[in-house]
């Protein structure tokens, strides 16, 4: 036996083997056959598409298995559609791989090149053009020309002004100053501390001017819920403790993770719960971060009530509402 | 097992498999129905305590106490009020089938009158929120939609969705859908905030808002699907499933077919 490794040859391609329609006539005919059966299917489609659209009511209902009751009119205005579409590309398809030509065709490469001849006539064309132009010599329309192509790539860089101005301090200031009244959301009326039962929420916006328009970007940073529970379930320090009132704590419904509304309060187990990428926060503990993404506690109101009983801001937020921004401090 | 093998290189395996896969995605949505109402009557008051009574000594004592005190498995009854015994007696919460995350809607146990007399009872005890009569509960006349629609958005939506399909909480706990729930019980929910769900006082949403928010809940149960298969009215999660699956699933049986020789 030879220590030699046999050298592994070159197969080749194999031979080409035609389909059955290329030798037999009868299933060329069969095959011509499906194709225009495939080309019907897709008439028959555009048929019902144009049937539903005349004759069957928008407000036609049948009942569909698992779907329930669907609306006729649309389903069939969209079965119509997709096969009318469907088939033809099917039929065409079906078309080229039984029927049209089955040889196979070998093309050479070559250079992408003109010849040399062709690219010195080019060059000597532009030249004669640019000279007859007399570009070298009108100075005034060159320089004209350059100043108008040059204020035109200007243009757009001016359009990227659109992505400012920059916010400076919006995002870190909401419409609450001290003794801004909370009222609800919607219905703007002031609450009493005690409109609301232990276990009781609500949706609350800062009072702002009557008549004045409020913006929903400014809603977008000052909505607050309020919860009450029974005073003895907070585990706060002192100072926080004194931000709520009988029990009543505010907090930002914006979530500081990605803003949004974190309104999912579990009365049972004093749990608030963003809806979007499941932040859970302990409200008896200041909204601490007990599960999820978040990284700081939502913003904690400080509330007391004024001369009429009506609860009110103490102060303003003491840290910007929302997710993080690059120029936060904390 | 050779005969099998040979199969599994069957051109037909491939688009076969596929079809088997489509198949076995397949959801089903349900609503389920709920009993109807009546008016209480105020001449029976005390029969109805009494009767009331011997039901909660017999069915729910064992847990919620002989005194509604309460226990280590179940809070105390007192202030709950008739409209918290009613939401959860007439929804089949209670008595509770088992005690895992979260107490579910079922078939209910008690009929109207038992019901009735056990709310009765309890409220006698101490006082709590009451059964809104039907009178209180004309949505029709006195709650506007677009205003329920805006209040659901704020108060609701988070929790129940958007089109009030329901959603899930923490730790498996869910917010179930308010589609097929007698207005009663949805009214009764917002005011005594049953399990997860918190209170939603008469300051904050008043009663003709609470009417406004079950008339927006009322018109979404009764609005049809002009725009083809609902998919659950969850959003993206099966439509993206639809798509992800039949869609691309579709996709890849035209380009496997396309890439096919013919022969």
């Amino acid at each position: 036996m030879s220590n030699e490794i046999e050298a592994i040859r070159d197969p080749g391609l194999p031979a080409h083997v035609h389909r059955r329609a290329d030798t037999d006539p009868k299933a060329a005919a069969k095959a011509e056959r499906q194709v225009a059966i495939l080309f019907l299917l897709s008439a028959l489609g555009t048929l019902t598409l144009i049937g539903a659209y005349f004759f069957i009511p928008q407000d036609a209902f049948i009942f569909f298995p698992v779907l329930g009751d669907t609306n006729a009119h649309q389903l069939f205005l969209g079965l119509g559609m997709a096969a009318s579409l469907f088939f033809i590309g099917m039929g065409a398809i079906h078309w080229a791989k039984t029927l049209m030509p089955d040889e196979e065709v070998i093309i050479q490469r070559h250079e992408f090149r003109s010849e040399d001849e062709d690219r010195a006539d080019l060059i000597a064309t532009a030249k004669a053009g640019a000279a007859a132009a007399g570009l070298g010599r009108r100075s005034l329309i060159k320089r004209s020309l350059g100043l108008s192509l040059g204020l035109v790539g200007i243009s757009p860089l001016i359009l990227l002004r659109d992505l400012g101005p920059l916010p400076g301090d919006e995002l870190k200031k909401t419409s609450w100053k001290a003794g801004t009244r909370l009222v609800t959301d919607p219905g703007d009326r002031p609450i009493r501390a005690d409109d609301l039962e232990v276990g009781a929420v609500a949706q609350t916006l800062p009072q702002i001017g009557e008549g004045v328009h409020r913006k929903l970007s400014d809603i977008g940073k000052d909505a607050v819920l309020l919860i009450r529970l029974r005073p003895e379930e907070f585990n706060l320090d002192a100072e926080r403790l004194s931000w709520t009132h009988e029990g009543i704590i505010a907090f930002s419904k914006i979530c500081s993770h990605m803003g949004c509304a974190v309104a999912l309060y579990e009365q049972q187990t004093k749990h608030l719960l963003c809806p979007c990428h499941q932040s859970t926060f302990d409200v008896t503990r200041a909204a601490k971060v007990i599960f999820g993404p978040s990284a700081r506690p939502l913003p904690q109101l400080a509330i007391t009530v004024d001369s009429e009983g009506y609860l009110i801001a103490k102060q303003p937020f003491s840290e910007p509402v929302g997710p993080s921004f690059w120029e936060r401090s904390s | 097992m050779k005969r099998l093998s040979q199969f599994r290189r069957h051109r037909i395996v491939a688009p076969l498999l596929l079809v088997l896969a489509l198949l076995s995605i397949g959801t089903t949505f349900s609503m389920a129905g709920a009993a109807t109402g009546a008016p209480i009557t105020a001449a029976e008051r005390s029969a109805l305590i009494e009767e009331g009574e011997r039901i909660f000594l017999k069915g729910c004592s064992s847990c919620h106490g002989i005194n509604l005190e309460g226990s280590a498995i179940a809070p105390a009854l007192l202030g709950v009020g008739a409209a918290s015994v009613d939401f959860q007696v007439a929804t089949g919460r209670m008595p509770v089938a088992d005690m895992s995350v979260q107490i579910a809607r079922k078939k209910p146990v008690y009929n109207e009158k038992q019901v009735e007399a056990l709310a009765a009872y309890v409220a006698s005890l101490a006082p709590g929120p009451e059964v809104p009569g039907e009178s209180h509960l004309n949505y029709e006349r006195d709650g506007s939609t677009a205003e329920g629609g805006e209040l659901f958005r704020t108060n609701c939506a988070m929790c129940h969705n958007f089109a009030g399909q329901g959603g899930a909480l923490s730790q498996g706990k869910y917010a179930p859908t308010v589609m097929g729930v007698l207005p009663r019980h949805i009214y009764e929910a917002m005011v005594t905030g049953p399990q997860s769900m918190p209170v939603f006082s008469d300051k904050t949403i008043t009663p003709e808002e609470k009417l406004s928010i079950i008339k927006w809940i009322k018109a979404a149960e009764a609005e049809p699907q002009l725009g083809g298969a609902s998919l659950g009215r969850v959003g993206p999660v099966t439509e993206g499933l639809l798509v992800w699956t039949l869609g691309l699933g579709l996709l890849v049986g035209v380009a496997v077919w396309l890439a096919m020789k013919a022969r």
